[in-house]
């Protein structure tokens, strides 16, 4: 019984140790969001966050994940209450199949959790770990820079604290 | 109607002497409509094939709407669209209509959901089938108010009288009201008092796909569902001489070897065993390895050594000034792969009578068809529900994936069992977009004017798509094989390796062939706007050609050539929005336009754009997309802008840098690092849509519009950048660089 | 500090028996090159990987810009597009045949030997101007070069005479030999990374090819001390040279750059290559059976990095080569015999990315995922499995110092 952290929640589950962290996610603990694209760590379909930090999950095995701290698109926001990022997606209307975009979220989500004011350039060379097909590149990128505005003006908004450097 | 499509007359065909063989491919549904004319008017879109209302819109007594479509969503946000065509009519909010897609069980068989024609045809029958409904409540009404129906009018889900009395939808349907046949003109709403059409509603399933709701049939998740993977020949024709299975039937979870001839698969409790099991599966596997692919360096020589059958598209004469100068030109396009990001996904239940699939297929009443043939079933044991799979741009995987499941369902009855292909299988099972070849000849005067144009275009079929039992790998696999059947060359005026082989242009002499090409040396099938990706991208690269030779700016030489007022103004808006100018960039940057209307009966889509090709590597860089597209009435223009977007932005990735590596023996292109596709660090600087509405006009296919003429105006702005003409696809950076020269 | 005094002596004097260089004269005319020898040129310039150095990530073609980390300091690319300013357009033949073979600027200043001119310094005249050729006729680009940052006392360039005085006569030759050798120890300066360099930067003759250094990652050796398990040969040194071989895998990290370049020049020149270095390689490894694999000894000494390699790595690294661009056991990549464990900690970090659109090995970053711990579990796993329980030391220092310096 392998105990992992995922969206702030305790979850014990009895896959083998040396299982990828994405059949976890989706068989045994039944969320949708990290999806199978390759398992090869081409395409990004599978991202998710742990520590902060974007990783394939498709090439994690839950062995190395005990005590750390996994994230998946479900941990952002939900249908009614989604993420600025999420909610940034749904605005952009940022997806044509969709299949890849929550990997494209996360991805950006962990970019946008270090650097809230990331360049074009940043963005595109962040997200190139990750694949789309049907052509949804543009929007994704519209839908990046809307959800870091969106986090700027709330932070100006809010008394003043340490910026990251 | 000005649109100059050519159905070729007996007359014109015989005249055609220096052919050796040739068939009239006039469109049969064409000849029917005309047969229709004499009696009365056709059905309107889809009712043609389900003319009973209810097939298409039903209300129950507590009001709820739920209107039915034999479409899929396919990631083409036709969901969204059809809702708000629904809401239109029936003067009910979107959100208000239930929407069922393709499902055997319940929906209409409206074919495939393809060649973009679910507008054309599911929209516009909901649409009219919601309008008759609509006026059929209004009449109840007014019978049950006693007031004159034009004294009524729907609102908001009720009947409204003149003083406010109203009556709710579902107070009006008892009994078999809406089990009606279809009439064939239904009073639609006028353009100008649309409501819900025209509006760019957000597409209903993005904020479930961004935050992990159940999107895809790869989430479907039933009590006892068990995972399975299939383990697929060495290369295509290899035949499985022996599997040692006896150490891996005792590997974690597995219960059960399937193995029937050549198919192989293993089921297991859990999704990794599955794989496990699939892997050593794969190493125990012994085949003997068929070697019978040509050789990828030669690929075109051996298409062209093929035998083909001549088909004759176009031929029509007229008086013009003679030519002075010819130009010619042979354009060629590789084997060109769907790679969806998801790979193929079924889940499949057969409880020992009847079996039921849940498929990302684009057919759902033809993938019956096949697994009950292939099963040995009657068609109404078999049920096929569609639901959501990763993009799709044709014809993937997804068919053969719903056969694996269903054959692996039926060696375990009473457990549903869910297989998803590994990303090699898709890449290298998948059926490919042909690869083509085509030659332009057209002189013009001396005024510059094109006056005769020729054009011989030769591919395979552009469709092996089921209902044949055969035309599913797993099929063909079996001890007791199924055949697939005869490769087809597709009908015009639609077209398949011949599609958009007709330039829209108003030319003087026009003949087009098509060289239909059987034998399949790589396995193929239909992939996003089918041959008008190629024929598009030789045509309107010839087209600037010829405008160079003539001295003219490309822009001007169409409009030059071009006589379609819709035509007209989606080539001026392009220009206009992008700001297109003759004058020369700096030395590397080119500017490149193309046009088309998608299979000269869809959307009209013009694409202007800029690139910068790196003079020492060949690279090529696309800066500013600009595109107009004329959808006809738009129902959601969001929802066309993201299409054409996307569109452009595949077709970048085709155009730059696919192509599918093969040896003697297999597929060599098995993942993203042996079939590289564009990535974000070279997607354009941006690319914006301009939708030209054209209110009162029928819906137009747009899902496939952009992907030839943006390849072409990449092609146009390589050559404006660099002074060379590349008619070989992909433009890659070794390929431009070698024509540049050092 | 002791060294440096020294430094500063014996180069100084050495100095001394020179007098300033002159200047060469601008070359502001006109030049017509002849097409083949611009195109002969260009597949020069790719044999001698000029873009490698003289290009900046992301940055125009020969524009200058790319930091190339010394010993001695920083020095960066400079530009020899032929923008009169900032690049070589003033350049005359003479004055470019002068920098080639003698290191010295048109104005006068010794350049420093990153720019391996003791190896240009072989190049026959034709070669020269083809190259000439080649240059001037890219895109002129106004880029100005970056300043040199160098400590003391290597930031005095006439020090450089005293240099040159020790080591340039040494490469000096006059026969042609045959086009290998050739092409190997003058353009392609293969010995620049492959031979390891004294105190004082220059490469060791006595060691040549035993191999050496690149921006950090280890340069195999080009000789018979390779450790290679699996033997190079001729066939495969051209199989890894122009893109990927079965046995051995391909390139990556600056070489994959020159690999990058080779794929466009002829045929003949990469076998000549190939053929040149397959001699000097010869009686490396004596077995070529399959590589010995200490699977089960490895797992019991390093059960986690075994755990590890099985969830990670092995999805495909353990499939027998079925997986695209993977060879069929680990155990056959060279790098895993080095005598340090730089070339495992860069892959594992930084993962390998074809350049856009081109078919090539594609491995995620590791970097994000995996603590320095668990990559040093996993390496010592390995080397435990395949090179004969050999471990290098200090890996996860090496790995935390290379995560410092690839994501600042």
């Amino acid at each position: 019984m392998i105990t992992l952290n995922v969206n702030g929640r305790s979850r014990d589950v009895d896959d083998a140790p040396n299982t990828p962290l994405l059949y976890v996610l989706r068989d045994t603990l039944e969320l949708n969001g990290a999806k199978f694209g390759c398992g090869l760590g081409q395409c990004g379909a599978c991202t998710v966050v742990v520590d902060g930090k974007p990783v394939f999950s498709c090439l994690t095995p839950i062995a190395i994940l005990q005590g750390r701290k996994i994230t998946t698109l479900e941990g952002l926001g939900t249908e009614d209450a989604p993420s600025p990022l999420q909610r940034a997606f749904i605005e952009e209307q940022a997806a044509q199949c969709g299949y890849c975009i929550p990997g494209m979220i996360m991805r950006a989500h962990a970019l946008l959790t270090g650097n809230a004011a990331p360049t074009d350039a940043e963005i595109r060379e962040h997200m190139n770990a990750n694949l789309c097909r049907c052509g949804t590149h543009m929007r994704i990128l519209q839908a990046i820079k809307r959800a870091a505005r969106g986090m700027q003006a709330a932070d100006a908004r809010a008394p003043a604290q340490e910026v990251r450097p | 109607m000005n649109a100059p499509v050519f159905t070729p007359s007996r007359r014109n065909v015989l005249a055609g002497a220096l052919i050796l063989s040739f068939s009239l491919r006039a469109l049969p549904s064409l000849a029917q409509d005309q047969d229709n004319a004499a009696s009365k008017p056709p059905l309107p879109g889809s009712l043609k094939r389900a003319p009973m209302l209810d097939a298409w819109i039903r209300i129950d007594a507590d009001g709820v709407i739920t209107a039915f479509t034999g479409k899929c969503e396919i990631g083409q946000g036709i969901r969204t669209a059809l809702m708000q065509v629904a809401a239109e009519e029936l003067e009910v909010d979107p959100h208000a209509v239930h929407l069922i897609t393709a499902d055997t069980a319940r929906t209409a068989n409206e074919g495939f959901t393809s060649g973009s024609n679910s507008m054309k045809d599911s929209a516009t029958a909901i649409r009219n089938a919601a309008a008759q409904v609509r006026e059929i409540l209004i009449g109840v009404a007014a019978e049950r108010l006693g007031i004159a129906a034009d004294q009524l009018h729907a609102q908001s889900g009720a009947v409204v009288g003149p003083d406010n009395r109203r009556i709710a939808y579902g107070d009006l349907v008892a009994g078999d009201v809406l089990h009606v046949t279809a009439q064939p003109v239904s009073k639609l709403k006028s353009p100008d008092a649309l409501k819900m059409i025209g509006q760019s509603m957000p597409r209903v399933d993005i904020p479930g796909k961004v935050t992990g709701g159940i999107a895809y049939v790869h989430d479907l998740r039933l009590p006892g569902m068990v995972h399975a993977r299939v383990v697929r020949p060495s290369s295509y024709d290899a035949r499985l001489l022996s599997v040692d299975t006896s150490g891996i039937e005792k590997m974690p979870g597995v219960m059960k070897i399937v193995r029937d001839g050549s198919f192989l698969g293993v089921i297991a409790e859990r999704e990794f065993q599955a794989i496990a099991a699939m892997h050593a599966l794969t190493v125990a596997a012994k085949w003997d390895v068929a070697t019978k692919l040509p050789d990828e360096g030669n690929i075109f020589g051996f298409i062209e050594s093929l035998p083909a059958e001549e088909h004759v598209i176009a031929d029509k004469h007229a008086d013009s000034a003679p030519g002075t100068r010819t130009l010619e030109a042979v354009y060629h396009r590789p084997y060109q792969m769907h790679g969806s990001i998801g790979p193929s996904c079924a889940v499949a239940s057969f409880d020992g009578d009847a079996l039921t699939v849940w498929s990302h297929a684009q057919g759902m009443f033809p993938l019956r068809k096949g697994i009950a043939e292939m099963l040995h079933l009657p068609d109404e044991k078999v049920r096929c529900i569609h639901m959501e799979g990763a993009g799709c741009y044709g014809h993937n995987g997804a068919d053969d994936a719903a056969a694996d499941a269903a054959l692996l369902a039926c060696a375990l009855p009473g457990r549903p069992v869910r297989v998803q292909w590994m990303r090699e299988q898709e890449h290298q099972w998948e059926p490919y977009g042909p690869a083509m070849v085509s030659r332009a000849r057209a002189s013009l005067d001396i005024a510059g004017n094109i006056v005769d144009w020729e054009y011989e275009v030769r591919s395979n079929t552009h469709s092996t798509r089921p209902p044949g039992a055969g035309q599913f790998l797993a099929a063909r696999h079996l001890e007791q094989p199924f055949k697939p059947g005869p490769p087809r060359p597709g009908e015009q005026p639609d077209g398949a390796g011949d599609r958009n082989s007709v330039p829209l242009y108003a030319l003087p002499n026009v003949r087009v062939g098509y060289q239909f090409v059987p034998d399949m040396p790589l396995r193929v099938s239909a992939l996003r706007g089918l041959g008008a990706y190629h024929n598009i991208f030789a045509i309107e690269s010839f087209m600037d050609e010829l405008a160079i030779a003539a001295g003219a700016d490309p822009v001007e030489f169409r409009l030059r050539h071009m006589q379609e007022k819709r035509a007209r103004k989606v080539i001026e808006t392009a220009a206009q929005r992008f700001g297109w100018s003759s004058a020369s960039m700096t030395e590397g940057s080119g500017r490149g336009f193309a046009f088309a209307r998608y299979k000269n009966l869809g959307a009209y889509c013009a694409v202007a754009l800029e690139v910068d090709v790196e003079h020492e590597s060949g690279r090529v860089r696309l800066g500013r997309v600009v595109a107009a597209v004329d959808s006809g009435q738009a129902v959601n223009p969001n929802g066309i802008a993201n299409q054409i977007q996307g569109g452009i932005v595949q077709s970048a990735s085709w155009t730059l840098y696919e192509s599918v590596r093969f040896n003697q023996t297999r597929i060599l292109s098995q993942d993203w690092s042996t079939y590289p596709i564009l990535r974000f660090g070279n997607v354009p600087e941006s690319v914006d849509v301009h939708v030209v509405d054209a209110p009162g006009e029928p819906f137009l296919g747009t899902g496939e519009a952009a992907q030839g003429p943006a390849a072409a105006a990449i092609a146009n702005a390589v050559t404006n950048a660099t002074g060379t003409r590349i008619r070989h696809l992909p433009l890659s950076a070794a390929r431009v660089k070698a024509a540049i020269g050092v | 500090m002791a060294f440096s005094l020294l430094l500063v002596v014996v180069l100084g004097a050495g100095a001394l028996f020179f007098v300033a260089h002159v200047a060469m004269p601008e070359d502001r005319g006109q030049h017509v090159f002849a097409p083949d020898l611009v195109r002969r040129g260009g597949e020069l310039a790719a044999l001698g990987y000029c873009a490698s150095c003289h290009t900046a990530e992301k940055g125009q073609p020969f524009a200058g810009g790319r930091p190339l980390a010394t010993p001695f300091g920083t020095i960066f690319g400079t530009n020899i597009t032929p923008d009169p300013e900032s690049g070589i357009g003033l350049y005359s033949p003479a004055a470019f045949a002068r920098a080639m073979r003698e290191g010295i600027d048109r104005v006068g200043r010794d350049l420093y030997p990153v720019f391996p001119y003791n190896h240009f310094t072989r190049l026959e005249d034709k070669d020269i101007d083809a190259l000439y050729a080649f240059l001037m006729t890219r895109a002129a680009v106004a880029a100005q070069n970056r300043a040199n940052q160098l400590a003391f006392p290597y930031n005095i360039r006439p020090l450089l005479a005293g240099w040159k005085l020790l080591y340039l006569d040494k490469f000096r030759v006059t026969e042609r030999p045959d086009l290998g050798r050739y092409l190997v120890e003058g353009l392609s300066h293969c010995g620049a990374c492959h031979t390891p360099r004294d105190r004082l930067g220059a490469e060791i003759a006595s060691q040549h090819f035993d191999g050496g250094e690149a921006e950090d990652w280890w340069a195999p050796p080009l000789n018979a001390n390779s450790p290679s398990p699996v033997p190079w040969t001729e066939e495969s040194l051209f199989n890894y040279l122009r893109s990927w071989d079965a046995e051995h895998g391909g390139a990556i990290g600056p070489m994959a750059q020159v690999v990058a370049g080779l794929a466009s020049v002829p045929e003949q020149d990469v076998r000549a290559i190939a053929a040149y270095i397959g001699s000097t390689m010869a009686k490396q490894g004596e077995s070529d059976g399959p590589v010995e694999d200490n699977q089960t000894q490895a797992m019991q000494a390093h059960p986690q990095g075994a755990e590890l390699y099985a969830g990670i790595c092995a999805t495909c690294h353990e499939t027998g080569g079925h997986v695209p661009f993977t060879v069929a056991s680990l155990g056959q990549h060279t790098s895993l015999y080095a005598p340090d464990p730089r070339n495992m900690i860069h892959v594992v970090l930084e993962g390998a990315h074809p350049p856009e659109g081109t078919v090539g090995a594609v491995m995620p970053a590791f970097a994000d995922a995996l603590s320095d711990e668990q990559i040093a579990e996993i390496i010592a796993y390995l080397r435990a499995r395949f090179s004969g329980g050999a471990q290098w030391e200090n890996v996860e220092d090496e790995i935390a110092r290379i995560r410092r310096r690839t994501s600042p």
